[in-house]
């Protein structure tokens, strides 16, 4: 089970009809699901869509009750291809990912699924990760809509309008008998907003009676001739279907003046900063009035070309707010105006930035010049501009820019995977630099300083096959680097199985934490801990074996650096063939320290002896080199001024927040640093022994203490 | 959900109140937001906050952004989910950098912008990791944030937090609530608190602790640490050998008196009273040719730097000198203070020692040493045995007498292996800087402070070492030449930025291309 509980926020997935929902937009959407009848939900965990995933995973009596069927899927191909469920059955289904990523690795069981189409509601959840805080390339997954022509929906950010989304997206997604995706933008994710809840509603039609009486219909097969069929159905009929069911369920909707010089049309998503920015400009207020005419696109694709010509007659000029690139609205609303011979002038990304989120400011800056082109008077009486530039440019304040540091995403206090790359330091130290590929996870963040390990990232479990080229005569091997949640999503066959093949000879070292730590802590198939639901506790080094790898080390302890050194170092140098297969296991510090914190405050409170470690610096040992430091990024290890006038730099100083992991030791040990580190163990409720013991020892060296201080000569202090 | 209005319309001037938290990984930087949210719904306003997580989760930097305005009546509010530069109400910062940041990002404004901000430091890698001192000013974060501010509240609620038992969100709401630039009562808030639900009584403590100090004294000093306290020479210490050094110290000029004394008070310590009179016998030859080379013009820097470095130097560290510090009663009580061993536990401290052939052979006498390193099999044969990492728990009997026994050693010290190279390695520091002071007193000086690259242990000391012969090396090259000792302080300078020496080798080439 995830080591944190959400159980707090599963009591919001229980509210009845009327009853006021208060929370993030992504829990939101989780009870909306539960109110439409939902049948079965998937998915793959990853920002910003992880609660969704990870309430659902601690509401089994909720789904129960309802005859809900979760599943944590192991990737989000998986979770794709679960949604051929509701190809011929009438029930509703649901699965999220984080995208674009997540939609790249579902793409195969998408484009089946939209080729076929779909009898019961099929909804795609997809947390768009885009924009500030994001953790992946800048793409749109507009693209993937268009290319296999599911439906996008694209709500303004505001909970009403999300939970009326996921509704409307089923009732699409069955008139049209096309996939539908809703797309949600991180801060629409993260974002708390209200809404009145309904009941959550049990399926119509259940899985179970699906599966007591199976149908079969050749013509949702995707094999010729009826693949053909498929895309002649999905122009002819399913298209249609969709325009006829948004324009008549007004899923787009209208703002401001019905008449207007010129126009705005923007995705949903936009609307809170469009209306922002006029907000700057005096043309709307708070209150969502506006003195321009806006089309607010809840469904961007496919577009409803009446509803956008009848928007742009009769208007000089409109303004596409479309973020992201490429333009693939603005491009069609130019189709849509060029062959109807309508001559509003068209604008979007000439005015506003190609690329980058479209933020308050940015829009200002657009609109601005666009009102200055087409409706000079609309501006009337401006008010001042919101405007930090005085400030920013004074240079007392530039002078931040030179102290300010950037904060790099790193290892936790105590994480397992910061002795792995101390070790893999230690080794470059000996062997020279190494070609490292990286995968994707917590071990990516080793690219970062201070460790400044790895050359690339291609993908989720696809590390040791984007080394896969190296597979030549050298002198030194490849290193590839992957996680155990990379491993299970794609790895073993991709990346291991293709290895083994291939008789790759890299090294392939795999991060076993025990979760899916980057994500938030989700179990996997080789978590230690057990859990009802779920099998874990699956081995990865059995698994590798199964397939074929030969030369397999399982370390057992991370935090052994020399055991990690030694064995890396033998993975590079042995004349056996590899693939050289490291598994390197320790739990998760973040998920450990939720788990055993409590256990062992409870055992202190019950009196039973506990120690409690943790490491420390003697100040005037250390020479304030900061060899440690570079080989560990550990938060609470620090620096800190002395008062020691012969001291010119900050000496290490480790804080109350370091958990004992021995990093440190065995790194100062392994690297031969320094003797300044030291381990504490603080032994709570001692036994009388342990007292016994004590006092012995504190006469013996209490008086040896004493004897010498005596013969010390010091000056007074 | 189609509007249509007639044009013009009038538009509400109502503006809600924009609120940004920037917090790094684990402050709790979305507790204090939902606190936030939860102060204003119950006041009876309505509120929106977001933020954007990710991987920064994970020790970044994040920023939380609420807007709260009060519920009217048959109209629903339209609320941006990020802050627009020069339209914010408060800041709340968690970390006195953090500060920094929003005022970089343009979040502060003086128009509008109260900062509430913690004046604790959580040091960046980047800061950190530097082989010198990488720690930013943060007298630079006062200066803008007095540019910037319309109001500022500073002071450190991180320790704050500590002292009440709770985590800095909670004292941030009490400043939050103390600065009343929210129109909410104080009950708003401790209900935010109460309902959250999680450890509710040592947060309405801490709430309460900084709710008051914010309100009786809203600003404290920052004062960048690391300054030095200089000792104060006593009269006399009514020990004849420490007396006699104290007279010898009042010899010299009166600026160079404190550090003097914090290097005789050094040697002392490190070794007798002896060994810092060598120390002064050295310092008399220094100040001769300092005053003979125009020193009292300068206020004997020379004098200075030497008193420094060259007791820096003479208290090199050593095995015998790890051994003495580690089984001292005043550092098991050191830790056990930093630890925060309560009087009903014990402690014991393991000690991670990793000693090698060369640690042994230094310490052996002069001649010995020498033997056995002319002889490399003998040399390897013994190194098997010795280098390996070793546990040592100093609070057993055993442990403690070895360590015991080897801080013992300190007498032969002088006669040792490692104390010949030493003092050699020292000499010809000292005899570069003397050669150069009659021709480039500054730079003579500069090559003085060039001592302070040799630090550490092991490999990193003989990176250190091979970085002050280096720097020292390019000494003669710079006498005479104009900035010649800006030259000396850049390249010193360069040294401490990074490990691997880049940055010292490019502030070489650009030396090469301006002297060449």
């Amino acid at each position: 089970m995830a080591e944190r509980s959400f159980a707090r926020e599963v009591e919001d997935l229980k509210l009845g009809d009327g009853e006021i929902f208060r929370g993030e937009g992504i829990l939101a959407i989780t009870k909306a699901l539960l109110q439409s009848g939902v049948s079965y939900v998937g998915g793959y965990q990853g920002s910003p869509i992880s609660h969704l995933m990870d309430v659902l995973a601690d509401s089994k009596d909720v789904l129960n009750e309802l005859g809900v069927h979760f599943e944590s899927s192991a990737s989000e191909a998986a979770a794709a291809a679960m949604l051929s469920a509701s190809v011929l059955y009438p029930v509703r289904g649901a699965v999220t990912w984080k995208s674009t990523a997540g939609t790249n690795v579902a793409s195969d069981a998408l484009s089946n699924l939209a080729s076929g189409g779909v009898t019961g509601g099929a909804l795609i959840i997809i947390g768009e990760d885009y924009g500030e805080g994001s953790s992946i390339m800048q793409e749109r997954s507009h693209a993937f809509a268009m290319k296999s022509q599911m439906w996008l929906l694209d709500p303004r950010p505001h909970l009403p309008s999300i939970v009326q989304a996921v509704e409307n997206g089923f009732e699409l997604s069955e008139a049209s008998n096309t996939p539908v995706m809703l797309e949600v933008r991180i801060r629409t994710c993260h974002v708390h907003g209200q809404f009145v809840a309904k009941d959550n509603k049990k399926p119509p039609y259940t899985l179970r009676q699906a599966l007591e009486n199976p149908r079969r219909d050749l013509s949702r097969i995707v094999l010729p001739p009826a693949a053909y069929m498929h895309e002649k159905e999905k122009l002819e009929k399913r298209w249609p279907a969709a325009v006829e069911f948004i324009k008549s369920r007004k899923l787009n909707e209208h703002f401001g003046p019905a008449e207007g010089d010129v126009g705005i049309i923007l995705q949903g998503g936009m609307y809170n900063s469009v209306m922002r920015a006029l907000q700057f400009l005096g043309l709307a207020d708070v209150y969502g009035e506006s003195a321009i005419p806006l089309y607010v696109l809840n469904v961007t694709y496919p577009l409803i070309d009446d509803e956008i010509a009848e928007f742009c007659i009769g208007k000089t000029a409109v303004i596409m707010v479309e973020e992201g690139q490429p333009e693939y609205i603005e491009q069609t609303l130019s189709t849509v105006l060029r062959r109807r011979d309508i001559n509003t002038k068209l604008h979007g990304k000439d005015m506003l930035p190609l690329g980058g989120e479209y933020t308050a400011p940015v829009l200002v800056k657009g609109f601005t010049e666009f009102f200055e082109t087409h409706a000079r008077s609309v501006l009337g009486n401006r008010p001042p501009l919101p405007d930090a530039s005085p400030t920013l440019d004074d240079p007392r304040v530039k002078a931040l820019n030179a102290v300010v540091p950037q904060r790099p995403a790193g290892f936790c206090t105590g994480c397992p995977e910061r002795p792995i790359f101390a070790a893999m330091k230690l080794v470059e130290g000996e062997l020279g630099q190494h070609h490292v590929a990286a995968d994707i996870g917590c071990h990516l963040f080793s690219i970062l300083p201070p460790f400044n390990i790895g050359a690339t990232t291609m993908g989720y479990g696809l590390g040791p096959a984007s080394a896969s080229a190296f597979n030549v005569e050298s002198d030194k091997r490849s290193i590839a680097v992957m996680g155990d949640g990379g491993f299970w999503h794609n790895g073993l066959s991709t990346s291991i199985g293709n290895a083994v093949y291939n008789k790759q000879d890299g090294v392939i070292l795999i991060v076993d934490n025990y979760y899916s730590a980057a994500t938030g802590g989700q179990d996997i198939l080789s978590s230690r801990a057990d859990n009802p639901n779920r099998t874990t506790n699956n081995s990865i080094v059995d698994a590798v074996k199964g397939i074929g790898a030969k030369w397999v080390r399982q370390i057992d302890n991370t935090y052994d650096v020399a055991k990690m050194r030694d064995t890396l170092k033998e993975a590079l140098t042995t004349k056996e063939p590899g693939p050289h297969i490291i598994v390197a296991s320790s739990e998760c510090m973040l998920n450990k320290q939720r788990r055993v914190k409590p256990l062992f405050g409870k055992a202190v409170k019950e009196g039973k002896r506990m120690v409690r470690e943790r490491f420390g610096v003697d100040e005037d040992v250390c020479t304030g080199d900061h060899a440690c430091i570079r080989l560990s990024g550990c938060p609470s290890l620090s620096v800190k001024h002395t008062d020691d006038p012969l001291k010119d730099d900050p000496v290490a100083a480790i804080d109350n927040s370091c958990v004992g992991c021995g990093n440190c030791g065995e790194v100062a040990e392994a690297a031969v640093l320094c003797p300044s580190f030291y381990r504490a163990d603080v032994i709570y409720n001692p036994t009388p022994h342990d007292r016994f013991l004590a006092r012995v020892r504190g006469a013996v060296i209490g008086f040896l203490q004493r004897r010498r201080d005596r013969s010390r000569l010091t000056f007074a202090h | 959900m189609t509007r249509h209005e007639t044009f013009p319309l009038r538009l509400s001037t109502d503006k809600p109140i924009a609120i940004a938290i920037l917090a790094m990984g684990g402050q709790g930087g979305g507790v204090l937001a939902d606190w936030i949210v939860a102060a204003a719904e119950h006041s009876g306003w309505i509120a929106q906050s977001t933020s954007v997580p990710g991987v920064a989760q994970r020790t970044g930097a994040t920023i939380y952004y609420i807007e709260i305005l009060p519920v009217r009546e048959g109209a629903e509010a339209i609320l941006s989910l990020m802050p627009t530069p020069g339209d914010v109400d408060v800041v709340l910062a968690a970390e006195f950098m953090e500060a920094g940041r929003s005022i970089l990002r343009g979040l502060v404004t003086p128009e509008r912008t109260t900062l509430i901000t913690s004046t604790h430091r959580s040091f960046a890698v980047g800061e950190k990791e530097k082989p010198g001192d990488g720690i930013g000013d943060p007298l630079t974060v006062v200066e803008a944030a007095g540019i910037a501010a319309k109001r500022i509240i500073a002071f450190d609620m991180q320790s704050l937090a500590e002292t009440n038992g709770s985590v800095i969100s909670a004292t941030m709401f009490g400043a939050l609530a103390g600065a009343d630039v929210l129109p909410f009562d104080v009950s708003a808030y401790e209900a935010a608190i109460s309902a959250g639900g999680k450890g509710v009584a040592p947060s309405l403590k801490a709430f309460h602790a900084s709710y008051l100090r914010t309100r009786e004294e809203p600003r404290d000093p920052v004062v960048p640490d690391g300054a030095k306290v200089l000792p104060v020479l006593p009269a006399a210490t009514g020990h004849a050998a420490l007396d006699a050094l104290l007279v010898r110290i009042r010899a010299f000029p009166e600026s160079a008196h404190a550090m003097l004394f914090a290097g005789v008070k050094k040697l002392v310590d490190y070794q007798d009273p002896a060994y810092a009179n060598e120390y002064l016998d050295r310092m008399d030859e220094i100040l001769r040719n300092d005053i003979a080379h125009g020193g009292a013009a300068k206020d004997h820097a020379f004098t200075q730097s030497a008193a420094k470095y060259l007791a820096v130097s003479m208290a090199y560290d050593d095995v015998i000198r790890v051994a003495d510090l580690k089984t001292r009663a005043s550092r098991f009580d050191r830790v056990k203070k930093e630890v925060g061993v309560k009087d009903d536990q014990l402690i014991y401290t393991t000690e991670y020692m990793h000693p090698r052939m060369e640690e042994v052979t230094g310490t052996m006498p002069a001649s010995l040493g020498r033997f056995i390193e002319s002889r490399p099999a003998l040399f390897k044969a013994l190194d098997k045995v010795v280098n390996r990492g070793r546990r040592v728990k100093t609070g057993t009997i055993g442990w403690f007498l070895t360590l015991y026994v080897l801080a013992a050693m300190k007498g032969m010290r002088r006669r040792a292996l490692r104390h010949g190279r030493e003092m050699a390695h020292l000499q010809h520091w000292l005899d570069t800087a003397l050669t150069i002071l009659p021709r480039d007193y500054d730079l003579a000086v500069e090559v003085l402070n060039s001592r302070r690259l040799v630090k550490g242990y092991s490999d990193t000391h003989a990176r250190g070492q091979s970085k002050f012969d280096r720097v020292l090396a390019a000494a003669p090259m710079l006498i005479g030449k104009p900035d010649g000792a800006v030259w000396m302080q850049r390249l010193r300078q360069a040294a401490l930025l990074d490990e691997d020496g880049t940055a010292l080798d490019g502030a070489f080439k650009t030396i090469e291309s301006i002297y060449a």
